[in-house]
């Protein structure tokens, strides 16, 4: 790959993440399944786990479906206190490349943001992301959530 | 605390609940002494999370930190994570394997059964300093616990009058066990949850059967649990220990009806997953049953959610903060299709758990809702009186069976 190809596969990254950012961040959660492919790994666990080869998450889908259905119990099962997130993403580091898909992975922080006011720093972490190339827009094969932290306050309802 | 007020129980049972038992600092401090190092047993691990001699795990009984390792005799053996020197913490890491354990302050050294072995510069430097010649190694170990295996899982007692493990659990809570852990385990994962509220209100929640289909919604739009479907509560002798278990009963139309025409928030219309598949497991169980609660006095949950099985350690973290260590499992005989429907259905527990997500965040509910009541209490009547096992689970007996048993050793 030439220098030129791979800072606009950078760029298009970049775009990608701050879209998906956004769509949380904003509350638009019907479009979060969006940014998948239709048969996706999704993921949500902790470096921990992720070290000791344990393969269960804290949230764990192996297609889009699942995320959609996980969007309609936030909004229409589960009870949580209303609160929202700011997603602070870092460098996006290219992993891995072919022909069809590209691994890259990148660091995020999030701060939670209780109704009442208060905010603090909810986890941090790790994007383990494979992206697939030969389609319109960037779509995730596999999005792992790495969380640096083994600790979740209260709860996990808004996805990471 | 100058203000200490004792606890007043306002009632001979066990129907009402001082708010200030969640809330009083003294009430911490004697929990530690007579509940967790008084009679009970204690959860810390399974045994096949230390299988080789040297394997060891740190973990609490109630707010002592304590090591639980396994030695060359194959024997686990479990002291108080506090070096007899200065009391520095002794092992620092929660898992690992290891010959012997050193305090990294002055590097006294503990063998894996706990003993003092070796002091630094016990005899001193060139002529001078050291311990005194009296100084007895033998006479300055760390507490030891004893140890018991039940059905692979480590319990642990600082007691030395409690009952055998067995006698403790009673022989309906050991078949309930027995029931889910009949075969080897596997860890699948471990995730700790960081709740707002004293630990009482968690295991209250645990014992709750009054609160699952009503606060959960997930449980009752898919027949995961009805309090109408077939089932039973189940109180140990002492109070301390429950089961809560159901079948799922597919053609149970008059449940649906009650709760529509109670118009309960918990039976809407109209959802539906796009990918039913999350409930569509195999059968683990050859007596139907679909889901087991389990609890331990004072800090072990076991759970059986469909093919979803997890333990649950129960450990205070001050008096409004409550860590929750969630252990997730598959049989070691799980082939992948089985292994992947485990994993799918974990989904439903711990803290993004479609069915358990809102008890991380109701005990918080209760400890701000009480702030300014400490001297007023709370009611726990569902299903009368009684502290006994009930056919319904419209009841709050296990709830008061936790009183009963707490009452008795803070008495003590």
């Amino acid at each position: 790959m030439n220098t030129m190809s791979k800072s606009s596969l950078r760029e298009r990254i970049a775009d990608f993440h701050a879209a998906y950012i956004r769509c949380i961040d904003q509350d638009a959660l019907e479009q979060w399944p969006d940014f998948f492919d239709e048969q996706c790994l999704y993921t949500v666990t902790t470096s921990e786990n992720d070290r000791a080869g344990l393969a269960a998450g804290l949230i764990w889908a192996n297609n889009r479906n699942m995320l959609h259905d996980r969007v309609s119990a936030l909004r229409h099962a589960n009870i949580y206190e209303r609160q929202s997130y700011r997603h602070i993403l870092g460098l996006p580091f290219i992993t891995g490349t072919s022909p069809e898909q590209v691994e890259v992975e990148t660091p995020f922080m999030v701060v939670r943001i209780m109704h009442d006011g208060q905010t603090d720093l909810f986890v941090c972490g790790i994007y383990r992301d494979a992206f697939l190339l030969n389609v319109d827009s960037l779509k995730l094969k596999s999005r792992r959530v790495i969380c640096d932290s083994s600790r979740i306050d209260t709860l996990l309802a808004v996805p990471l | 605390m100058s203000d200490y007020q004792p606890i007043h129980w306002s009632t001979e049972g066990y129907t009402r609940i001082p708010y200030a038992v969640y809330q009083n600092q003294n009430v911490l401090a004697e929990e530690q002494k007579k509940i967790y190092e008084g009679n009970t047993w204690n959860y810390l691990c399974l045994d096949s999370e230390i299988p080789e001699a040297g394997d060891y795990r740190t973990s609490h009984v109630g707010s002592a930190p304590v090591v639980v390792v396994r030695d060359d005799d194959g024997e686990i053996y479990a002291f108080e994570n506090r070096c007899s020197h200065r009391g520095a913490l002794i092992c620092l890491d929660r898992a690992g394997k290891t010959r012997d354990f050193q305090c990294v302050y002055h590097a006294w050294t503990y063998d894996r059964q706990g003993n003092l072995k070796g002091v630094a510069f016990e005899a001193g430097l060139n002529g001078a300093g050291g311990m005194p010649e009296h100084f007895c190694k033998e006479d300055h170990s760390p507490r030891k616990l004893r140890v018991a295996v039940f059905c692979g899982l480590v319990f642990v007692s600082f007691s030395d009058d409690v009952d055998s493990i067995e006698d403790y659990l009673g022989p309906e809570i050991c078949f309930r066990i027995e029931r889910v852990l009949n075969k080897p385990v596997e860890v699948i994962g471990r995730f700790t949850q960081v709740l707002p509220n004293n630990w009482k209100l968690y295991f209250e929640n645990v014992k709750d059967s009054y609160h699952a289909s009503l606060l959960h919604l997930f449980f009752t739009t898919f027949k995961l649990n009805r309090l109408s479907q077939r089932g039973a509560v189940i109180v140990s002798e002492s109070g301390g220990h429950h089961v809560s278990y159901s079948m799922v009963d597919a053609n149970d139309q008059e449940a649906g009806k009650q709760y529509q025409d109670q118009g309960l928030r918990s039976d809407q219309d109209g959802y539906r997953l796009k990918d039913p598949s999350l409930l569509q497991g195999f059968k683990d169980f050859e007596d139907g049953i679909t889901l087991q609660i389990l609890s331990v006095f004072p800090c072990f949950v076991l759970q059986q959610i469909q093919n979803c099985l997890a333990i649950r350690q129960v450990l205070p973290k001050g008096l409004a903060s409550t860590d929750l260590h969630w252990t997730y499992l598959g049989y070691a005989s799980d082939t992948p299709e089985q292994r992947e429907v485990r994993l799918k259905q974990a989904n439903l527990i711990g803290p993004a758990g479609f069915v358990s997500m809102e008890d991380g965040a109701v005990g918080g509910f209760v400890q701000r809702g009480i702030a300014a009541a400490g001297n007023l209490e709370a009611v726990v009547e569902m299903g009368g009186e009684s502290t006994s096992s009930s056919p319904s689970r419209v009841t709050e007996a296990s709830v008061r069976g936790f009183w009963k048993a707490y009452r008795q050793l803070m008495q003590a």
